[in-house]
């Protein structure tokens, strides 16, 4: 028997030393063997937590989460036998690895409740335990793991690579280049002292024994004697019905979100998270994964926490929703105005450009029949996800409406998003289907995009074999002619994947249930009283899409919609022209070009400007002076603003009449809540945290609280960030802030993660910003914090209309700026430009803009923001 | 109460003896000098125990404020007058059977050249301590927070960058150098600094005196809560002392040179005996490194501790400046 020495403890940051231990217990075999573990010691009254590291890891990969283990918990994070600072032993199966396990936590007198967390191939063993103590199991969470290697995917090269006997011996055993490999996978590098601590039980080859045995026990030939226990554990969890949680880091280029998938098939009630930025240590590069265990936890132990939500919420993501009001199937489906309308052929869709297209109401619905059964010819069912890379217009109308005739869910990722961060939310989202024109598919193929393909636009059958589509929208439209389609989906099936624009992190995908589409599109209809007789012209994506649904004729103009700003006041013309339009929805940047080319109209586009009763502003804060210019083109519009966000929209609505009334205050107003919405603010407390229920008292401060038919179901594969959003029972968190006034109008006044903590209170952004903004001389201001929450100052940086090198404010300005900006501003600096959110090139990156002043002022180099 | 304050030639300890008097407390001041102030006065060497001793009996509270504040000169005068003054302090108030020691200090004593971004009072740390003076004052801090304890209630005041009408440290330098055309800013100018109007300091010392049971045996960071660009600093302290803001930029590492090389020439200077004592050099390496770097703390913890909070803003001490330059 040999121990490796045990290291100074002092070289393991975030360990107590105390929870070091070593037990003897007998392995499969029953030789006696001594591990080492971590254990908190605690007394189990809610459960253990069981934690199995992977290869080549150790228990110290635990350690956040035994620091942050609630009362009632147990925390036992083994050292596999031969690995970290256990007894070094011959080579494991995977079925000696389960046995020793079970045989240890025996020893251990581990008898009641069990949780299962595990990471990288500790996932099969602690699974193996895991079926086989089903009395004891209350769940299982998985990081980063495989149970199974799925046939569509290569195994993965590193380890197949690894599996070579001499490289297996050069790589893991004869060297530690496997175990600092696996240390360097994160991005931003690990702290050199945790990858130290990491890598301590690994520092000799004897000490490496196990790493080379651990890969040789991997299973990739079905020769190999773990296949028949590795089969067992993947076939056994399928029928584990426990609580499951599934925390993945996607950055991973050993275990890719292939394994992901795989496992969800297996678990599909599982609970997932992705951490965007996280690769295969998830969570050593998002250190949140300990705290989101225990509040999962937390959840399944309501009592553990009287914070929580009063109970859980079912396993799995279909969910009751209070205020969705309707029976299952009593309304009518999406299309059902679009189908009432065969055989009438007066124009639904216009399609501007060199090549104009018309569709008229008949052949749309014609098509969008075909179509759906064309995709359910090639293999679309009820609740598959398709990806749509196809831009607004006539093939993307058709292909959305017969996504959902064929009771699909379309994934909608704009390129608004850019396109590295539109790939990855698209691979995040594992669409089964991507229908997408050229430019599209190459990138679903570069971007590792699952999902079989399918070709939109006018492609030959050559382009489409070498995209990897042999079909395109035609195709299936021939092979469905006749074809029966299935039964119209239920409310709560789901209908949408939309994505935030990530002007505050990653885009996060938002799912939207049938009944909730249903909902937003009478919400959208009751609003701004869409009758029979309007026409819209949509240059705003989302709002494209909606007018068959409405029964609305609707036209896009001439633009690229993915840059809102080549809009211009002809084309917007044309667009109206072309259909008659009564309606336009826009949004500020492309309106904003429009009032600067308004000079080209011709007296003809001014009169089809005339007709426009309704003109909507969308996607960002609209200022009143651009509001004012547009009055002028549309002189017959009522000019309106609604409110809302990816995840509710319309929430509240304004109209330019009642803005200016308003007039100035503190943060942009929004207007009233719209009928059927419920809007309420969870006051901020003294450091600026959003705790409270929600009230609709005037002139308080805090996050914006949203309830209506039409919110989101929940954000896909984020359930942190799900059960943060929806942890008031009933509301969604916006995650914006804001006050309600006297009248009942919301202001906004920025985003909650933007909100200055000083030692004086929260100071919200937007109200100084706008104040500064006022300014001679300036022509856009950010309000930022800097230093340690609770003490931050408060920093203004502001963009002087004459240009500036990136510094310090002059006197005089400085000056200025701090006495319009009603708060105590500690400096001001200014730059040449603010980032700025590509979708509508109008959110200003605060928290970039944060990190930039933080290193100023510290007295680091000035750069640029 | 009756309150022994030293250093009152020096302009902190001046006037924290005034508005000790003022608000009705018998005051004493020790001071090597005559301070001119009518006040019962006890000229000495602070570092002169016996001479310490003798002032403190009959003392309720000592506010010992004496230091060697200079930016300049040998270890062992620092030494002396910081660390062993600080001794025959704590010494004087056991053995006379003084109450309270409200213990004045910097900053400085817990920070080694980094950035300091919002943090609290940090335990003093006088091997990472830059420069003699900070060295010594951490020393000093040690020494008199290890007093506390039984009868004698000790804390200590750390006041950031003290300045105000009348300054000969800070303003007189600044003012001094800009006039000459000496002041460059250092690096870009925008390192958050706080600073101290030197009435608040005074308020703080008062009421530090006040708690000095109820706060024993810590350190307490006193500002005016306003951390400003110390480019813009300078520029304002300029303009109300009607000479021009500095415009001359010198990148820091440049400076940091700089001011190390006169550091190894003034030492040298004073080394040799014979030569004329040197003036204030150009710069520092310590205050390159103070004049380019971030310096601001937290005071939520100071203002309940001492229940007291900046009655003269930033602004207001501006303006009080510009009136006592313009006479």
């Amino acid at each position: 028997m040999s121990l490796p020495a045990a290291p100074p403890a002092t070289v393991w940051p975030g360990l107590d030393p105390v929870w070091s231990r070593r037990v003897v217990a007998p392995d499969a075999g029953g030789v006696p063997r001594t591990w080492h573990l971590l254990d908190n010691g605690a007394a189990p009254e809610h459960g253990t937590l069981l934690c199995v590291h992977g290869n080549p890891t150790w228990s110290y990969l635990w350690r956040r989460v035994i620091a942050a283990a609630p009362p009632g918990w147990r925390v036992v994070a083994v050292d596999q036998l031969g690995m970290g600072l256990s007894e070094r032993t011959p080579p494991r199966t995977l079925a000696e690895r389960v046995d020793d396990l079970a045989n240890l936590t025996k020893a251990l007198g581990i008898t009641g409740s069990v949780v299962t967390l595990a990471h990288d191939w500790g996932g099969p063993v602690s699974l193996g335990w895991a079926l086989a103590h089903r009395e004891q199991l209350v769940a299982v969470v998985l990081t980063n793991t495989a149970v199974h290697q799925p046939p569509t995917a290569a195994a993965p090269s590193l380890i197949r690579m690894a599996r070579t006997q001499g490289v297996r011996q050069a790589v893991c055993v004869a060297t530690p280049i496997f175990v600092r490999a696996t240390t360097a996978l994160s991005r931003p590098a690990l702290p050199r002292a945790v990858r130290e601590a990491l890598a301590a039980p690994y520092a000799s080859p004897a000490a490496r024994r196990a790493i080379g045995d651990f890969v040789a026990d991997i299973p990739l030939d079905p020769s190999h004697p773990s296949v028949v226990t590795l089969d067992a554990i993947a076939e056994g969890i399928t029928g584990l019905d426990v609580p499951a949680l599934l925390l993945w880091g996607p950055r991973d280029p050993v275990f890719s979100d292939v394994y992901l998938r795989d496992l969800l098939s297996r678990m599909p009630h599982a609970d997932v998270h992705r951490y965007e930025k996280a690769s295969h240590l998830v969570i050593e590069d998002a250190p949140r994964v300990a705290e989101d265990v225990w509040r999962w936890l937390g959840d399944l132990v309501p009592q553990a926490d009287p914070s929580v939500r009063s109970a859980s919420s079912p396993p799995g993501p279909v969910r009751e929703r209070s205020g969705g009001g309707d029976p299952p199937g009593a309304a009518a489906p999406l299309w059902g105005a679009l189908s009432a309308r065969v055989g009438d052929h007066a124009t639904a869709v216009v399609e501007l450009g060199t090549h104009e297209r018309r569709v008229s109401f008949d052949r749309l619905e014609r098509t969008v029949r075909d179509l759906a059964g064309g995709l359910v010819a090639t293999g679309v069912r009820p609740g598959d996800r398709v990806a749509l890379l196809v831009p607004p217009g006539a093939d993307l109308t058709a292909a959305v409406y017969a996504c959902w005739r064929t009771g699909a869910s379309v994934v909608v990722a704009d390129a608004g998003l850019g396109v590295a961060r539109m790939g990855r939310a698209l691979r995040g989202a594992a669409p089964d289907h991507v229908i997408g024109i050229a430019r599209g598919l190459v990138l679903a193929r570069a971007m590792r995009v699952p999902g079989r393909l399918v070709a939109a636009g006018l492609l030959d059958g050559a382009s489409r074999r070498a995209l990897g589509a042999p079909l395109g929208l035609a195709d299936l439209v021939r092979l469905g002619r006749g074809r029966p389609l299935p039964p119209t989906p239920e409310d709560d099936a789901e209908c949408a994947v939309l994505f935030t624009s990530g002007a505050t992190g990653p885009p996060k995908g938002v799912v939207y249930r049938y009944g909730q589409v249903r909902a937003q599109l009478e919400a959208l209809r009751t609003a701004y009283g869409l009758t029979a007789d309007d026409r819209l012209v949509a240059a705003f994506a989302p709002f494209a899409l909606y007018g068959p649904a409405l029964g609305l004729a609707s036209a896009v103009p001439d633009m690229d919609v993915t840059a809102p700003g080549t809009l211009t006041a002809v084309a917007l013309a044309e667009a109206v022209s072309a259909v008659s339009g009564t309606v336009v929805f826009a949004s500020p940047a492309a309106l904003r070009n429009v009032v600067a080319t308004a000079n080209e109209l011709s007296p003809r586009h001014r009169a089809a400007l005339d007709g426009i009763r309704l003109l909507i502003s969308a996607g960002a804060p609209v200022p009143l002076t651009l509001l004012l210019d547009v009055q002028g083109l549309v002189p017959q519009a009522e000019l309106h603003t609604p409110y809302g966000m990816t995840e509710a929209l319309p929430v509240t609505d304004v109209s330019l009449a009642e803005l200016e009334a308003a007039g100035p205050g503190e943060g942009i107003c929004v207007g009233r809540p719209l009928p059927g919405v419920g809007l309420g603010i969870s006051a901020f407390d003294d450091l600026g945290g959003v705790e409270a229920g929600p009230t609709t008292r005037p002139a308080v401060s805090g996050e914006v609280l949203v309830r209506a038919p039409h919110v989101k179901d929940h954000y896909d594969q984020l359930w942190a960030t799900e059960r943060e959003s929806s942890r008031t029972t009933g509301w969604h968190r916006t995650g914006d802030v804001g006050h309600l006034d006297d009248d009942g109008r919301l202001w906004v006044e920025g985003r909650l993660v933007h909100v200055v903590r000083t030692a004086s209170g929260p100071v919200t952004p937007v109200g100084p910003e706008q104040r500064i903004e006022r300014l001679d001389g300036v022509s856009m201001a950010a309000v930022v914090g800097v230093g340690p929450v609770g003490t931050q100052q408060v920093v203004a940086v502001v963009v002087p209309s004459t240009g500036a090198r990136p510094g310090l404010a002059g006197p005089e300005l400085a000056a200025a700026v701090r006495s319009a900006a009603g708060v105590t501003v500690a400096a001001v600096l200014v730059v040449k430009d603010l980032p700025v959110d590509i979708r509508h090139a109008s959110k200003i990156d605060r928290a970039r803009v944060a990190r930039w002043a933080a290193r100023v002022l510290e007295g680091g180099r000035v750069g640029r923001p | 109460m009756k309150v022994l304050v030293t250093g009152a030639s020096g302009m902190l300890g001046r006037q924290t003896a005034e508005a000790l008097a003022a608000r009705g407390d018998d005051v004493t001041v020790l001071q090597r000098r005559p301070s001119g102030l009518r006040l019962q006065e006890v000229l000495a060497d602070v570092a002169d125990a016996s001479s310490v001793a003798e002032a403190a009996r009959g003392h309720d509270a000592v506010v010992h404020a004496a230091a060697k504040v200079d930016v300049v000169g040998r270890w062992r005068d620092y030494e002396r007058v910081n660390v062993q003054g600080t001794t025959s302090v704590v010494e004087a108030c056991r053995a006379v059977g003084v109450g309270r020691l409200v213990h004045v200090s910097s900053p400085s004593v817990a920070h080694a050249g980094a950035a300091v971004v919002g943090a609290g009072a940090e335990p003093a740390h006088p091997t990472a301590a830059r420069g003699h003076y900070a060295r010594s004052k951490a020393l000093a801090e040690q020494v008199a927070l290890a007093a506390d304890g039984g009868p004698l209630a000790v804390l200590a005041v750390r006041p950031h960058l003290i300045w105000g009408p009348g300054d000969t440290q800070l303003i007189a330098r600044i003012v001094e150098r800009a006039r000459a055309g000496r002041l460059p800013v250092v690096g870009s100018g925008a390192a958050l600094v706080d600073s101290t109007y030197v009435s608040n300091a005074v308020d703080a010392l008062v009421a530090a005196l006040d708690r000095c049971e109820s706060a024993r045996g810590e350190a307490y960071v006193v500002s005016n809560g306003e951390p400003r660009p110390v480019g813009e600093l300078i520029g304002d302290i300029c303009r109300a002392s009607g000479v021009p803001a500095p415009r001359r930029h010198v990148p820091f590492p440049v400076a940091a040179l700089a001011g190390a090389a006169v550091d190894v020439a003034w030492t040298a200077r004073l080394a040799l005996p014979g030569l004329p004592t040197p003036g204030d050099p150009p710069l520092t390496r310590f205050l390159a490194e103070q004049l380019a770097t971030a310096h601001w703390f937290d005071q939520r913890r100071t203002r309940s501790a001492l229940n007291w909070t900046p009655r003269v803003s930033l602004a207001e001490g501006l303006t009080e400046l510009a009136r006592a330059a313009a006479g």
